[in-house]
């Protein structure tokens, strides 16, 4: 197994022959969670640092257990309470770290952008946690390793991502990936939470939700980002549970065996429909969270091999 | 009397459209007298400049450049500026007011004023705030102001939001014959952007404003300038959507004028690439489109000046992720050479090009500059427009390197620069 980039900080550099790699090691890794003894040496005696600048529980602990049950040493530092308070810039932090010499660091920054600027400046690899709008690109490969054990493939399937759009890097790297391994994407939601020309991407875009779920495979469903809302992008929660809110009647319009996803947390009652998220028979929710622990280490495995090959060799 | 004669110069007039053979002698600070080949006999004591075929032009009146002195002259200095503007074949910086504190009162002129005598090569005129700190609330003291030597009025980025104030700064100006200067952008729509709406702002994930801030912006301006009768110039155009609006207002015969920035000449979204905070400007690189339309626009006259909008950063506030970054870039010494691309791309003839970077500005300022004729100013430049190079921003004059041309391959030298007959600068 090759793969050839140095770091991961989105799906837009990489080939559908990269993804096919992270995934086809996923599924190694998938088995390997499944049973009572989940560790491996594949990283031993290399140190991940997880950064986070924005708070997150779920892809912060997904990412410190992959590392774990893969033997790497794991540190997890919350920024937002740290350095940053007293003025040090980004770049001085990525420094700092990277003089004690960690092997993979996983970032999350709430600014498009910054988690590129920081792989610049250090000598280990850099896996993107999510950076502002811009990619989230262990989010997509966990969400096409899903679709992928769901359905049996990953290309020629229709597949509607439905919410806030604009304020979302979970839509913009799932909708590379989607693209890049031949698959009809729909964009669904108010005008006001697309992002400007995005159908120049060659996705559909559809404001009523109905229309745009019709026939689908897969149905993704986004988190509104209330955090994220300066005000005034929809008139009201009810109204957008109303008209964008995934339930029974509306997901009637896709396929009837059409599996529904969400990247979580979810808002129970504004995107989705309690009942609906928790149904086994077509949520796929919880299995999302597993492939994530499997992606990562898959992703870690991959990276941490130009270090581990550099060093056989010497 | 020092005569200085430059022989087989390549004479390009932006008064008269001309680029024609022959020489060209100053005396005492003017020009003295223009002659095709062969040139008079140097006389007794007259210095020989042998142009070599080189491109003798008046030289460069730039509106527009940020000094950062007083305030933040680790990032730029009176003299650093003018070393730039000399290697640049400028010979008359018209500075921005939008330092810290803002150049808002007779008193703080007068300072920009006394260092700009002491310590640059090139010539200086300060432009004033239009309003105090550029808070566009209560207006600067324009009459003072005019008599210590203020040659426009601007708030520079920072739009005036009131119209009522802004409309009471345009009466009290036009009363005094005092130019106005703005950038029109509504700042209601454009508030939070670090990159024009569209597929790549999209991609990148940056937080976006359409074109369509900027027309509102002029909009605005053009209502109140109809309703005033103010002089007025909207500068830092970038946006296809609000030529329209210059064309009628310029038809109606409204005392109106327009500028662009060089970068949105030569620039466009797609050269941000992968977040590049050298590219971050404002208002934002634009679509090729829109770029198109502003270099049209200079080659039909629509648009009038050109200019280089230097705005130093230093390294510090250019090295964060991209939204946060600083906007702005130096361009003292990459304006003439980046301006020379839409001469080579076949855009643009060398005089029209010209004529938007010396004898508009001065005429819109009521400068002698700019001109190519028996007693005008000897501030002159000697370029060879062909001659390449790759840009090392490490080379630059400026203290300040943040340049979005570095390591770009640019055709142009100045070969020499004089302000008021003295050479200034040796390339």
């Amino acid at each position: 197994m090759t793969f050839r980039h140095r770091h991961l900080l989105g799906i837009e550099p990489l080939h559908q022959e990269d993804i096919r790699t992270i995934l086809d090691l996923s599924e190694r890794y998938v088995d390997l969670n499944r049973q009572s003894k989940k560790h491996l040496d594949v990283l031993s005696g290399l140190t991940q640092i997880n950064m986070f600048f924005e708070n997150s529980t779920r892809t912060q602990a997904s990412f410190e257990l992959a590392g774990k049950r893969l033997g790497a040493d794991v540190m997890n530092m919350a920024m937002q309470a740290s350095s940053l308070k007293k003025g040090e810039t980004l770049i001085d932090t990525a420094l700092t770290l990277n003089a004690m010499h960690p092997d993979l660091l996983v970032v999350r920054h709430p600014h498009s952008g910054a988690v590129n600027l920081l792989a610049d400046k250090v000598n280990c690899a850099v896996l993107n946690a999510g950076d502002g709008r811009h990619e989230h690109p262990t989010q997509a490969l966990l969400d096409a390793l899903t679709i992928r054990r769901a359905k049996g493939r990953l290309h020629r399937l229709s597949i509607a991502i439905c919410g806030d759009i604009a304020h979302s890097r979970v839509a913009r790297s799932n909708l590379l990936l989607l693209g890049k391994m031949e698959n009809r994407v729909r964009l669904i939601g108010p005008p006001t939470l697309m992002p400007s020309r995005i159908e120049e991407f060659g996705v559909e875009v559809f404001d009523d939700m109905r229309e745009g779920l019709r026939d689908v495979d897969v149905v993704m469903m986004l988190r509104l980002q209330k955090e994220r809302m300066d005000g005034g992008f929809i008139p009201s929660e009810r109204e957008y549970y109303h008209r964008f809110g995934l339930d029974e009647e509306k997901l009637a319009h896709a396929k009837p065996d059409a599996i529904v996803m969400h990247p979580g947390p979810m808002n129970r009652g504004v995107e989705i429909d309690g009942t609906l998220a928790d149904d086994i028979n077509r949520s796929v929710i919880q299995e999302q969270v597993e492939m994530g622990v499997a992606v990562r280490m898959a992703a870690m495995d991959l990276l941490s091999r130009h270090g581990r090959e550099g060093e056989d060799q010497a | 009397m020092s005569t200085t004669l430059f022989i087989n110069a390549r004479l390009i007039d932006p008064e008269a459209g001309t680029d024609s053979l022959g020489s060209l002698r100053i005396r005492d600070g003017r020009i003295l007298d223009i002659g095709a080949e062969p040139a008079p006999a140097a006389g007794e004591g007259t210095e020989v400049v042998d142009c070599q075929g080189a491109c003798l032009a008046p030289g460069i009146v730039d509106i527009g450049v940020k000094i950062c002195e007083p305030g933040e002259r680790h990032k730029e200095s009176f003299r650093t500026a003018g070393l730039a503007a000399a290697a640049g074949g400028i010979t008359t910086m018209v500075t921005r007011p939008d330092t810290a504190p803002a150049i808002d009162s007779p008193e703080t002129l007068e300072f920009v004023t006394r260092r700009a005598t002491e310590a640059s090569p090139v010539r200086i005129l300060p432009m004033a705030a239009l309003t105090r700190g550029r808070q566009g609330r209560e207006m600067v003291e324009i009459g003072f102001l005019l008599d210590a030597g203020a040659v426009a009025f601007t708030d520079c980025d920072q739009v005036i939001q009131s119209p009522k104030v802004f409309s009471r700064c345009l009466t009290y100006a036009r009363a005094l014959g005092a130019l106005v200067i703005a950038h029109p952008q509504d700042q209601g729509l454009s508030a939070g952007a670090a990159a024009t709406s569209g597929k790549f702002a999209s991609l990148r994930g940056l937080p976006a404003v359409s074109p369509m801030a900027e027309r509102m912006g002029l909009e605005r301006d053009l209502a109140l300038v109809e309703m005033t009768r103010a002089r007025y110039h909207a500068d830092n155009l970038s946006s296809a959507a609000a030529l329209p609006a210059l064309e009628r207002a310029k038809a109606a015969g409204l005392d109106v004028t327009a500028g662009v920035n060089i970068h949105h000449l030569t620039l466009n979204e797609l050269d941000i690439g992968d977040y590049r905070t050298f590219f971050k400007i404002k208002p934002p690189l634009r679509a090729e489109e829109d770029r198109r339309a502003m270099v049209e626009a200079v080659a039909g006259g629509l648009i009038d000046i050109i200019s280089s909008m230097h705005t130093p950063q230093d390294e510090e506030s250019k090295r964060l992720p991209f939204e946060e970054a600083a906007s702005g870039a130096v361009a003292l010494e990459t304006l003439l050479p980046a301006a020379l691309r839409l001469v080579h791309a076949g855009d643009i003839d060398l005089p029209v090009l010209l004529r938007a970077m010396t004898l508009n500005p001065a005429r819109r300022l009521g400068l002698e500059a700019g001109r190519l004729a028996a007693g005008a100013p000897a501030d002159l430049m000697l370029f060879d427009p062909d001659r390449p190079f790759v840009l090392d921003r490490a080379t630059l004059q400026s203290k300040s390197k943040n340049t979005p041309f570095d390591g770009q391959r640019m055709q142009g030298r100045v070969l020499g620069t004089w302000v008021g007959g003295t050479r200034v600068f040796e390339g």
